[in-house]
């Protein structure tokens, strides 16, 4: 068997144990989902009237802002995500399997790619579950061609993949559980600081650098772009900068930590 | 009386007529910060044996079972460790598919059923989905577990687990198998059930290198003892070699006349006495020839013990002399017939 059956052999094995596990212990996931669906209800239904006056110069109206705010909710239910995988990733860590695993002749990333594999496919599930929830809520794509629906998609996939290898990474450096999902904090207020909520010409001048160039604004940009067709500007290549650089620094970093001895 | 002398894995006894080794182990080395855990292991485990390390809590068992399954690696200075035939440090992976590991704290996937753990482990050896199927459910039914098979191994009791674990390492039929205390906290019927595992894969032809702090277990089990102390190993043999390092078998007479206790004291010179026990206590072998004539010898001096008592020494007596917070107490005179290594630095580069 050739290295690269073997690793996607094994890979595939770790990814069928990560979905046995979701599958049973569903709570997670779920309880994860609840937070992006709250913020957008509060967003516009509770703020709604508020943050819509801040965004197009004015005369906005909360449909409006459900568009504004729809492309930053599915981001941000990425982040929301991968907190549970650096949490799931830390306690695997802690389990006598995982020692077993070591001393077996698998691939040596085969445990790593599992989970990474199985939280992108849950993060693409609760993005077309939060989605849903906008669109019933009012949210429309503008003009977005088949092309650009699935530049979206896209997108979102290789952003999940960037977030969740660095989310590995997380877990994988905390002890416990409780230190992985503060340490994966970051992960979820990051979107409270980008142009999710409000633009980020609408931030005090010492933040905007911050806000603009961080990884979820190019990203939001760009998402806004493909369905709204609002202008993405050098924010499509920055977005897939950030994500292919984390994913790559994410990757090495988790192997690494990883391939260390055991505490 | 038999030469033990300890089979150095050197050049020289690999060209040997000795059986290869399943592992051997040159000056194992290992520390954690400013803690020195090994310091200076030598192991030899010849195929199809049973290898117990045995020491207390802290004494580096689990350490050296973790490296020899390329777990953790070895410390700086550490010489060759080969296991299966394979250099570790040049060849991780195929000491791995050469081994089969059941650490101290259980290695099943608590979130999923036994069956799927057992099919979990035929997937990653890369059986057939058939064949994988027809493992899982042969082990299942061996280790009598085919009851609780669909449920969550985390709801196992303590046995079961230990079971399971077992079953999950045989899949892939592993030639040498590492079990770091396989029976520590198991209940006296489950470690029974163990012990008896333990031998079926022994008759197999399976090489098993186990760790345990029961005596008696390394007794029951192991063709070779290594006695493992704070890094070091204090002493190696056979359990009959080991007792015969600590002196201390004697025959204990026990009366219940004062009187009588000290006319027996007063004639048997060679005797200790517990004057508040009223108990003496001869040095003995514990042969029959000896006993015969210490028997002799009582019925000519007219000493009428109300109970008489064979104490050979047991491993817990090598254990305590040997373990002891003073360190190994070197014996001494011929009866030394297993190896006690002498801890020079000669093997440090």
């Amino acid at each position: 068997m050739s290295a690269l059956t073997l690793a996607v052999r094994d890979s595939s094995t770790m990814l069928r144990r990560n979905l046995l596990h979701a599958r049973r212990y569903p709570s997670l996931t779920l309880n994860l989902l609840l937070t992006p669906i709250m913020m957008l209800l509060l967003f516009v239904y509770i703020f709604g009237d508020v943050m819509s006056a801040g965004i197009g110069g004015g005369g906005a109206d909360r449909a409006d802002y459900i568009a504004y705010i729809v492309p930053g909710i599915l981001l941000m239910t990425i982040g929301g995500t991968v907190v549970g995988t650096a949490v799931s990733v830390s306690n695997d860590m802690t389990e006598g399997i995982i020692a077993r695993f070591r001393a077996m002749a698998i691939h040596r990333g085969a445990v790593l790619v599992g989970h990474v594999v199985s939280s992108v496919l849950q993060s693409v599930m609760s993005v077309l579950l939060v989605g849903a929830v906008g669109v019933a809520i009012g949210f429309r794509s503008t003009d977005a061609t088949a092309l650009e629906w699935l530049a979206a998609f896209g997108l979102l996939a290789l952003f999940a993949t960037a977030l969740t290898w660095i989310a590995v990474g997380m877990g994988l450096i905390s002890p416990n559980a409780e230190a992985a999902s503060n340490n994966a904090l970051p992960m979820i207020l990051l979107p409270l600081l980008s142009s999710a909520f409000i633009p980020v010409d609408s931030m005090p001048g010492w933040f905007q650098p911050f806000a603009e160039y961080q990884p979820f604004t190019p990203a939001i940009e760009t998402l806004r772009g493909l369905l709204l067709g609002s202008e993405i500007g050098h924010n499509g290549w920055l977005a897939v900068a950030w994500c292919v650089g984390l994913t790559v620094l994410g990757y090495f970093w988790s192997i690494s930590k990883f391939s260390d001895d055991p505490k | 009386m038999p030469s033990t002398v300890m089979p150095m894995p050197n050049n020289q006894s690999n060209q040997g007529q000795r059986p290869p080794a399943a592992v051997s182990a040159l000056g194992l080395r290992k520390s954690y910060g400013p803690k020195t855990v090994l310091d200076g292991v030598d192991l030899t485990v010849p195929e199809g044996t049973v290898f117990a390390l045995l020491g207390p809590n802290g004494a580096g068992k689990t350490t050296v079972v973790k490296i020899l399954s390329t777990l953790v690696s070895a410390g700086p200075g550490t010489g060759e460790i080969r296991v299966g035939g394979h250099d570790l440090a040049a060849d991780p992976q195929a000491v791995r598919a050469a081994i089969g590991v059941t650490g101290q704290f259980s290695a099943v996937d608590g979130l999923i059923t036994g069956e799927e753990n057992m099919l979990l482990m035929a997937d990653l050896h890369h059986f057939p989905r058939s064949e994988g199927k027809r493992v899982a459910a042969e082990l299942l039914e061996r280790f009598d577990l085919v009851e609780a098979a669909k449920k969550p191994a985390s709801t196992y009791s303590g046995g079961m687990k230990r079971r399971l674990d077992i079953a999950m390492t045989l899949v892939g039929d592993p030639r040498i198998i590492f079990l770091d205390e396989p029976t520590t906290g198991l209940d006296p019927r489950s470690r029974h059930n163990m012990w008896g595992i333990i031998r079926e894969l022994v008759a197999g032809g399976v090489t098993v290198f186990l760790t345990t702090q029961y005596l008696e277990e390394a007794d029951e089990l192991a063709d070779r003892i290594a006695v493992l102390n704070d890094g070091r190993i204090a002493a190696e043999g056979t359990a009959e070699e080991l007792k015969r390092l600590v002196p201390g078998g004697h025959v204990r007479l026990r009366f219940t006349d004062p009187a009588a206790y000290r006319f027996a004291a007063l004639a048997v010179r060679e005797a200790t006495g517990d004057d508040e026990a009223l108990t003496l206590s001869i040095p003995s072998g514990g042969s029959q020839r000896e006993l015969r004539s210490i028997l002799d010898w009582l019925d000519a001096a007219e000493i009428e013990a109300d109970e008489l008592t064979v104490h050979t020494p047991d491993l817990d007596d090598v254990f305590f002399a040997l373990t002891g917070p003073t360190g190994p107490t070197a014996p001494t005179g011929p009866a030394a017939s297993a190896t006690v290594p002498n801890q020079t630095k000669e093997n440090v580069r």
